[in-house]
């Protein structure tokens, strides 16, 4: 069970004057159950490249596997692929529609095709796993505050049971403890359900505490992938593509050039807490 | 001079029901009491729904006080015919970049402020300039906001209220749509806004890192003023602000977990640098 | 579509007051609709020749604007070529083709394609933004009947201000909804409409949600109505409009005289 690109480029308006190369010759291999942080400057091709892999876009060169198949195969089942990968874009509250919570956390598996019963199921299970309180259930979404929006948003896409979860910048606009409520239940959906999940974030440091790899991208193209710690390391090239690492490793790099016998690799305030303690010999 | 003047302030909704009874009162903000002296960089800070956005209207006379009394530049904001001058005074940038650009054209979009409040065109034409001189957006005057990234469009969000030429600029979560380098752009620019032209600033935001530089600190939450403060004395109650949904920068928290662990670390250590230069001094004693 | 397009460019129509260049649309159009001789159609060729000269606007760009009617065009030729009464040439079955038949048809084509033409040349050298301050001074003399002008003219502009931007709207919750497995295109009309739902529904909250932030903007910054504004680009007529209000005018005394005449 992957996602494999191989070669894949995308130009928006090919052969006209308004060509734009927004993908250039991507190589990923995504395997399941992984957690992958994708970062990139504004602009960099990272939303382009998240919606390749669900068939929003439709790269103009090279292939994408799904499970071993080609998606562009006329006989490929592009609708299923759909609910194999689901996908949270940014601000998803802006796409809620229903007349209330629950019908609209339906309209997924709806469209799924499945059984009412099964439908309802999906439905209440989503919204546990995003702790939505259940009586929130039959409260009209605008009435929702903007975290419990995002929240009712995300289960929508939960429900109809992805294997593989994008989500673009899915803390954008959310205060500190919302940011760590959402990142939380992505971590959940992970560790108990087994999800893959693709993060696209802009802050370096959730992405150190959360994701297991990085795959970093400029200009269209695959400029790093590796574990966050690899990543980091190139943190003065990061910065010439508009990037950074997270706080603490300047932090340490600091600490170094100050004369102190510290691992500048940390990347979280955990490691870099017992790493200065090390070097304390506390 | 007290350029905002807040005595209990209060704001309450009423809500009615589909037959127009009142339904629900609900209290926005209560007893407010925050002020600020001109050329000062304030920062406000609280949770989404803590009550600092309504304040922040208050200031700009968009909504009324419904108990106690504001002044602002020494007008009081419940008497309506100070509306108009209370804008003057008081200018405001919104979260949205996209939402408070009105015209299609750049310079345009700054002139509408100077021309509302009747400057006459020559005079605009010269505003216009230096606002959005002051803030570099001046080579993409001829520009459409359409192309412009977010950071850039609350440049010239900021232009257009310069150009009003206020005393006091209210700006309410204007990173909140923004990538890390707009973030910067716009905290760059309101700082040199605060610096050079000696306007005074209210930064309402939830992005810790944003409020280091501020002169005073206000936090909110359910309405009220909770803590207060300068970002020292804010940023080492570490705990109190994690209960009130906020956090503290990564150096902070970093400083505040090797002081639980035994180091020798004041509260509220806000840089990196100042960080080194203490766990240099703890080096040194041993 | 080249009709609401701007081309960028510096020329003598670019630099027109678009109060003139309005006017001069209306009687141009007035003026086609006139002339109904062989000579009358040389003459607005001629007189619409020079303008496309003028205006630098590439002639490429002129014709493009005629291909989003060019199925209109051949029917409308068709029905006029083969249903216009009078002294038969051929006839098969209800059809007749007559010399009043290809003259109408003629006629009317050219009209339309000018028509077409005119009113491109128009929008290709006018920013829309031009375009509402013109009807907002030209109509000015509306608001002796209590019409709000200046209003009407400052929710136009905001309007193209926004086309765009809720164009990438639309196109964003299309793509969230087709990601939760909608199909914008499937089964009848009702089922067609129904799919709607979803697009539509978000897409008003966020136009109302913008409105409400655009109006607090607005307000915040001292917006009062048209009262008491002043105007960072007020109209002012040059020469070059008093003569062209002249050449206009002069152009449609004389389709009238031509369409007297011949």
């Amino acid at each position: 069970m992957s996602i494999i690109f191989d070669h894949v480029a995308f130009k928006y308006n090919p052969g006209t004057t308004y060509e734009n190369t927004a993908l250039d010759d991507i190589n990923l291999k995504i395997d399941d159950g992984e957690f992958i942080g994708i970062i990139g400057h504004t602009g960099s091709g990272k939303s382009t490249l998240i919606q390749h892999m669900n068939g929003l876009e439709k790269a103009t060169s090279g292939t994408i596997y799904y499970n071993g198949q080609d998606i562009y195969d006329s006989d490929f089942d592009m609708a299923s692929l759909r609910t194999e990968v689901g996908m949270v874009f940014q601000y998803p509250e802006n796409q809620l529609f229903g007349t209330t919570v629950y019908e609209d956390v339906c309209f997924g598996p709806k469209n799924q095709g499945l059984d009412g019963k099964e439908i309802s199921l999906r439905a209440f299970e989503a919204l546990r796993a995003v702790h939505l309180p259940e009586e929130l259930c039959d409260v009209s979404p605008f009435e929702l505050s903007g975290g419990q929006k995002r929240k009712a948003a995300i289960a929508g896409v939960i429900a109809m049971k992805p294997s593989v979860l994008i989500l673009d910048e899915p803390t954008a606009g959310l205060d500190p403890a919302g940011r760590d409520e959402i990142l939380n239940l992505i971590k959940e959906l992970h560790e108990k359900n087994g999800v893959t999940i693709i993060l696209v974030s802009h802050s370096m440091e959730d992405v150190a505490n959360y994701v297991d790899r990085i795959v970093c991208i400029d200009k269209g193209h695959i400029k790093y992938d590796g574990t966050p710690r690899e990543v980091f390391k190139n943190y003065k090239e990061l910065e010439e593509i508009g990037l950074s690492a997270p706080q603490v490793t300047y932090l340490m790099h600091d600490l170094k050039r100050a004369g102190f016998h510290v691992d500048t690799d940390c990347i979280t305030i955990e490691e870099a807490r017992n790493e200065i303690l090390r070097c304390f010999g506390i | 001079m007290k350029i905002i003047e807040a005595n209990n302030l209060s704001h309450e909704y009423i809500q009615h029901d589909e037959e127009g009874n009142v339904e629900n009162i609900i209290t926005a903000i209560s007893d407010v009491n925050i002020s600020v002296e001109k050329g000062q960089f304030i920062a406000i800070l609280g949770h989404n729904g803590s009550g600092k956005s309504t304040f922040a209207k208050h200031i700009n006379a968009l909504i009324h006080p419904t108990g106690g009394t504001l002044y602002v530049g020494g007008m009081d904001a419940k008497d309506p015919s100070n509306t108009f001058p209370i804008r003057k005074k008081a200018g405001m940038v919104f979260q949205n970049p996209d939402n408070q650009i009105i015209a299609s054209v750049i310079e345009e979009d700054v002139g509408f402020g100077p021309e509302n409040i009747g400057v006459p065109t020559d005079e605009i034409w010269e505003r216009v300039e230096k606002s959005l001189r002051m803030v570099g957006m001046w080579d993409y005057r001829k520009q459409s906001p359409n192309r412009l990234s977010g950071g850039q469009k609350q440049r010239v969000a900021i232009a257009g209220v310069m150009a009003m030429e206020p005393e006091c600029i209210v700006l309410d979560e204007p990173t909140a749509m923004l990538d890390p380098d707009g973030r910067a752009e716009v905290i760059r620019a309101s700082h040199e806004l605060n610096q050079k032209k000696g306007i005074t600033i209210i930064l309402i935001t939830h992005y810790m890192e944003e409020v280091v530089g501020a002169d005073y600190v206000y936090v909110m939450d359910k309405g009220n003023v909770v803590m207060e403060g300068i970002p020292r004395d804010i940023f080492s109650e570490v705990d109190k602000l994690k209960s009130l949904r906020l956090d503290v920068p990564q150096v902070t928290l970093l400083a505040h977990e090797l002081k639980k662990a035994g180091l020798d670390i004041a509260d509220g250590v806000l840089t990196r640098e100042a960080l080194v230069e203490i766990l240099r001094g703890i080096r040194g004693e041993e | 579509m080249t009709l609401g397009q701007y081309y960028p460019a510096d020329s003598v129509l670019h630099r027109l007051d678009p109060r003139v260049k309005l006017l001069a649309t209306l009687l141009y159009i007035i003026g086609i609709f006139c002339i109904d001789s062989p000579i009358g159609v040389v003459f607005v060729t001629v007189c619409l020749a020079s303008l496309i000269f003028l205006s630098k606007v590439p002639f490429s760009f002129m014709v493009r604007g005629l291909k989003g009617i060019m199925v209109l065009l051949i029917i409308a030729a068709f029905f006029n070529l083969l249903m216009t009464p009078g002294v038969p040439i051929v006839s098969f079955w209800i059809f007749k083709l007559t010399w009043e038949g290809i003259k109408n048809a003629a006629l009317m084509t050219i009209r339309m394609v000018y028509l077409i033409m005119g009113t491109s040349l128009l929008t290709l050298t006018t920013t829309p933004n031009a375009l509402t301050d013109g009807l907002e001074k030209g109509l000015s003399f509306m608001n002796f009947f209590k019409v709000p002008v200046s209003e009407i003219a400052m929710m136009m502009s905001i309007a193209l201000r926004f086309i765009p931007i809720l164009i990438e709207e639309t196109d964003k919750i299309m793509k969230a909804q087709m990601a939760r497995g909608a199909s914008f295109d499937k089964g009848n009309l009702i089922q067609k409409a129904k799919s709607m739902v979803p697009l539509l529904v978000p897409l008003f909250v966020s136009a109302f949600r913008r409105a409400y932030e655009l109006a607090n903007a607005m307000e915040a910054r001292c917006y009062n109505g048209g009262e008491g504004r002043t105007k960072m680009k007020p109209l002012r007529y040059k020469r070059n409009d008093y003569i062209s209000y002249g050449v206009a005018g002069s152009f449609f005394l004389i389709c009238i005289v031509l369409g007297i005449m011949f």
